[in-house]
């Protein structure tokens, strides 16, 4: 498999008054079609690295390495990446529905989004607009199209915010905590409904959020991010079985469940994530590891090829063997 | 009536859009008790009415029917001055920490706020003694009294609203989803923290939340809500074991796991998602829009909430085709 998006040695780094690098040197790789889902707490740098792709970062942010989307630099300047967004690269944001230009009717914004792919003509692209408001099954499509944002309910707006980020028909959907703060019940639809999307329109997705348990059906393979750096990564299946590293672990065993519900404590990941800016001298997970040692505290592990996947871990858990 | 907490038939309206239309249910008829020192669980979607349930109990909106007693005292109808007198004892842990603590203040003022104005007796001496010990019980490190919202972390925001909460010493708390905003690795923590401290005070609590394995990983008994109205209540056990309203199984199918063969079945299931309109209540079960199981008395006629015994009452026609619970397609 070709990549299609390449990422090699990404960090953001922030200025202003708490200067501090977001993301810490960044390798990953997305083939066509594939499903990839970055995990991470609030603070691991995952939004900021899907930021970063996509030209989007904050004034005072800046990132250095490379990222390559169908072989072209997107870090080679603002417009590099401008070019690709929509129409190569197409995203969605938490309270995405809440984003929405508030003052212009539904069907003009995705109508000058569609507008963006070259060679499209004004009937082509109300047409493209009509068809993925019923391709996010928007009851009406052709109805919405002449309402406003605020006459919708929240999780029709989501919606309407996923068929924006798709009516210039990208190669990926970069969705970055699409379900934090929605109801379960709505949380599994749309996860079923962005699976969908995926197989039909031939589209790869990255999917970030801090819940291991809502991309389990989701994700062919999963990157655990920590403190701006990627931690362990593999295959779904098996990183969700035989987690590898102790942080992959923990937060397999946060996941609130039925089975677990008995009136017992929860499983938890001791401590807090570290505070932007914190120097680590070896393992940035050693304070709330349970597995930690001695050369976690001194020597940074690096992130290794392990099976099918890569780990950065000093004592990783053994295939084959419960966490 | 006396001890706990005693809701009947409460309803709360809320007016919609122009005046003369007619107003909003939120809260239909809702009655239960709460024991004193038990921790019950409340379930359901977000607009169900759980949160305006919870904030009707305190006092923060007014009822539209029904009565509510504590401790065998009604309090539905206390004027604001009234309620004054047992603010300390009913207290609200928010979900939101922004909503709850003022940017402009140090952790520890936000903390000692609610003594200033529930125990003004109390010397500053005596003030800043209980705000350290309940920043300790709540497990916030002496060194961040002095910080700011912004220099916390989401887990340690929600801390500091707990401690708020529970400084004036109360007997009884609404938690409204206290862990929904939170990264998973710290939602044990809060979890744990909230059970920990009521069982160490003897805290009443009605715990809300839209995530069924949240709320049952600490509430021995849970209400399960649907537009306004509890469609089933009982013990957890048996309810999650043996769910015998569609909506509940619904929420049990819903709670997301890292089990990759039950995820996969789970996405399936929800294939062709509904997307549901805001649409007028229907004259029958409120869930007949979306039950597979409905047949034509659902869509006319109002199931009431009936006994099964054991404490188990179920809002749902069909019911008794079912006691041993609906079965579920998912793998366990």
């Amino acid at each position: 498999m070709t990549a299609m998006l390449q990422v090699r040695g990404l960090t953001v780094d922030f200025s202003g008054a708490r200067p501090h690098r977001a993301v810490d040197g960044i390798d990953l790789s997305l083939a066509p079609r594939e499903r990839l889902a970055i995990v991470g707490e609030s603070g691991s740098g995952k939004s900021q690295f899907l930021l970063a792709c996509v030209g989007l970062l904050a004034a005072n942010g800046r990132a250095a390495g490379s990222v390559r989307f169908d072989g072209n630099e997107l870090l080679d300047g603002a417009e590099a990446a401008a070019r690709v967004r929509g129409t190569g690269i197409g995203f969605v944001f938490q309270d995405a529905g809440g984003s929405l230009t508030p003052h212009r009717r539904i069907g003009d914004q995705l109508v000058e989004v569609a507008l963006a792919r070259p060679g499209t003509s004004k009937p082509d692209a109300a047409g493209a607009a009509v068809d993925m408001l019923g391709r996010v099954r928007l009851p009406e499509p052709a109805g919405i199209l002449a309402r406003y944002p605020h006459e919708l309910s929240g999780g029709m707006r989501q919606r309407v915010a996923i068929a924006l980020a798709l009516v210039a028909r990208p190669r990926v959907l970069f969705a970055d905590e699409p379900t934090t703060a929605l109801d379960v019940t709505v949380q599994a639809e749309l996860m079923a409904l962005l699976a969908e999307l995926c197989e039909v329109l031939g589209m790869a997705l990255v999917l970030v959020t801090h819940d291991l348990g809502v991309v389990a059906a989701l994700a062919d393979r999963i990157a655990v991010m920590y403190a701006g750096r990627i931690v362990e990564e593999g295959t779904a299946s098996s990183l969700l079985s035989q987690p590898a590293h102790p942080y992959t672990a923990g937060l397999l065993a946060a996941i609130p469940t039925l089975a677990g519900a008995t009136g017992g404590e929860l499983a938890t990941i001791a401590g807090q994530p570290p505070a932007p800016g914190t120097a680590f001298a070896g393992c940035r997970f050693e304070p709330r590891c349970p597995r930690a040692a001695e050369p976690c505290r001194a020597i940074d592990p690096p992130l290794e090829a392990r099976g099918s996947g890569r780990v950065a871990c000093h004592f990783p858990a053994e295939p084959g063997r419960a966490p | 009536m006396s001890g706990g907490l005693t809701l009947r038939e409460v309803v709360v309206t809320y007016p919609r859009g122009e005046a003369g239309g007619t107003p909003l249910t939120a809260v239909n008829g809702v009655s239960f008790t709460l024991a004193s020192g038990e921790i019950l669980g409340l379930v359901g979607e977000s607009g169900c009415g759980k949160s305006t349930l919870g904030r009707a109990i305190l006092g923060l909106v007014p009822l539209a029917g029904g009565a509510i007693h504590w401790q065998g005292r009604r309090i539905d109808s206390l004027t604001r001055r009234a309620f004054r007198s047992i603010r300390s004892e009913l207290q609200l842990v928010f979900q939101d920490p922004d909503a709850c603590l003022d940017p402009r203040m140090t952790i520890a003022e936000s903390v000692a706020e609610p003594l200033r104005s529930l125990a003004p007796g109390l010397l500053p001496a005596a003030r800043i003694e209980r705000v350290n010990e309940i920043l300790a019980e709540v497990g916030l490190p002496a060194s961040l009294a002095g910080r700011y919202p912004h220099q916390l972390s989401g887990g340690q925001l929600q801390r500091a609203v707990i401690a708020r909460a529970l400084v004036v010493d109360p007997r009884f708390v609404v938690c409204d989803e206290p862990v929904s905003a939170l990264d998973v690795s710290i939602q044990g923590q809060i979890v744990n923290l909230i059970g920990r401290t009521r069982r160490d005070r003897g805290l009443a609590c009605l715990f809300i939340s839209h995530n069924l394995a949240v709320v049952a990983s600490l509430a021995e008994r849970v209400l399960v809500m649907y537009r306004g109205r509890i469609v089933e209540s009982g013990a957890r056990q048996p309810l999650l074991g043996s769910p015998l309203h569609p909506y509940t199984r619904l929420l049990i199918d819903s709670v997301p796991g890292a089990d990759p063969a039950r995820a996969r079945t789970l996405l399936a299931r929800h294939a062709v998602p509904a997307v549901r309109m805001p649409v007028a209540a229907p004259a029958g079960c409120p869930f007949v829009t979306r039950c597979a199981l409905a047949v034509d008395r659902c869509r006319t006629l109002m199931p009431p909430l009936r006994d099964f015994g054991h404490g188990r009452q179920v809002a749902c026609h069909r019911a008794d085709e079912w006691r041993d619970g609906l079965p579920t397609s998912l793998p366990a």
